[in-house]
């Protein structure tokens, strides 16, 4: 049976992982490749790296440190952060990233998402959504979360569904950081109405959170970060909770 | 031993090196049709569209040397599906060497099946060592389903064939690259054949 998936988000910057709680706050939790490796160890399911570094000289490091992951990592992973082009996906997915994350620029230009698809493939191709329950409902917003844009939620995942989207990782930034759980309702409407699969994100704070976006929002996968990183909520001991709730999960 | 991997700028290739690489083994990745007649094992990853895969085959002229391969011959993913006869994605004919046909899941599930699942029925020296039901990896939206050749089975939601095995040919559908211990054992058993 499919199990569900449970992914540590690795926020990557300069090199270094960080983790910027509420979207500000970076703290520093260690090196990537070693922490990826040992979260592999201990049973994640998949990584995402998402590179938040915005110089030129930035980008490289982290299409090295790309090479570095694939290297040394025996699972899945999925790397994301101001990719807007053909050639930056190339690069990403020939140094050995199974899948790259699309986000502002897929806003910017919906047509990319088609393109992408195509080229490389919709299993490698995640759209990730950025949205915040504002007073006209669940919108999207780009540019790390800093614009509103004029697509309602629902709408622009089934857009992307349409465009040859493989999956979208969806991330509430209302709850983000705020560890009280993810955004059921929005995360629920979304895996319910799109064909493809579903990565819920931001509000983890426990165990039973994760079980309950897995059974009341049916999403196909969760991600986390900080409670991660730093231990609060060991990966070995969330997935052997999730099995005794019955949820299919890899052990 | 001399491994080569298949390149085709099929995608994700580099993986496929680096797992090799994790067991100790530097393969060498290739479109040279010499290269590859020549070599011990020849692995053929795939990711992408089976359409304009096939259109690269034919350009490199590796459409006429892979069929007359008689080395152990592993195919990944959309390299298992493209040694089928036909492929429902984009009505595309592929290189004929499994009689089977590769069809589009009809189902009420998520497509593209993503993530992992167990494998089943397993009944081949390429999964000595595995449990029953051990996890592996799936990033697909087109299935072999399951004949006289399946060697490991996994259901979404109806049973398909997880790997075939036809003659020297070896035919995974998940990434053995990216299937944790289970998959670099599958990969050890492949070298070790």
């Amino acid at each position: 049976m499919l199990t569900k998936r449970i992914i540590p988000c690795l926020d990557i910057k300069n090199g270094r992982t960080v983790k910027g709680v509420m979207f500000e706050n970076i703290r520093d939790a260690g090196d990537p490749v070693a922490l990826g490796a040992e979260y592999a160890k201990q049973g994640a399911d998949e990584l995402v790296f998402l590179d938040i570094t915005a110089t030129n000289e930035g980008r490289k490091t982290f299409a090295s440190l790309v090479r570095d992951i694939a290297r040394h990592i025996d699972i899945p992973f999925t790397v994301g952060g101001g990719i807007s082009t053909i050639p930056d996906v190339e690069l990403l997915l020939h140094e050995g990233a199974d899948k790259v994350s699309v986000n502002s620029s897929a806003l910017k230009y919906p047509s990319l998402v088609e393109e992408l698809a195509k080229r490389f493939g919709s299993q490698c191709i995640t759209v990730a959504i950025d949205t915040k329950l504002t007073q006209q409902g669940w919108k999207v917003f780009s540019r790390a979360g800093t614009v509103e844009t004029e697509w309602d939620t629902l709408s622009w995942a089934k857009e992307v569904a349409n465009l040859g989207a493989g999956e979208i990782l969806l991330t509430s930034m209302s709850n983000d950081g705020t560890k009280s759980g993810f955004a059921l309702d929005i995360t629920g409407d979304v895996s319910r109405q799109v064909s493809i699969p579903v990565i819920a994100s931001g509000g983890a704070g426990t165990k039973e959170h994760f079980s309950e976006v897995f059974v009341k929002a049916n999403a196909d996968a969760a991600l986390a970060a900080s409670i991660f990183h730093f231990g609060e909520v060991p990966i070995p001991e969330l997935k052997d909770y999730l099995a005794s709730q019955h949820l299919p999960i890899r052990l | 031993m001399n491994v080569v991997i298949i390149d085709y700028k099929g995608g994700n290739v580099q993986s496929v090196r680096f797992a090799l690489e994790r067991l100790g083994v530097h393969a060498t990745l290739t479109s040279d049709k010499e290269l590859i007649q020549k070599a011990d094992k020849v692995i053929f990853p795939g990711e992408g569209e089976a359409n304009s895969a096939m259109r690269q085959l034919k350009a490199d002229g590796l459409d006429q040397v892979i069929p007359t391969l008689k080395q152990p011959f592993m195919g990944i993913c959309l390299g298992m599906q493209l040694l089928c006869r036909h492929s429902e994605e984009n009505d595309t004919p592929m290189l004929n060497i499994i009689p089977l046909d590769v069809k589009r899941f009809q189902t009420d599930l998520k497509v593209p099946h993503m993530g992992w699942n167990n494998i089943y029925n397993l009944n081949n020296p390429v999964m000595q060592g595995l449990n029953e039901k051990d996890y592996v990896y799936f990033v697909h939206s087109y299935f072999v389903p399951v004949s006289e050749y399946t060697i490991a089975t996994a259901d979404y939601p109806e049973p398909f064939s997880a790997a075939v095995q036809y003659k020297n040919f070896y035919a995974m559908q998940f990434h053995t690259e990216k299937s944790s211990t289970t998959g670099t054992k599958i990969l050890k058993n492949f070298l070790d054949l």
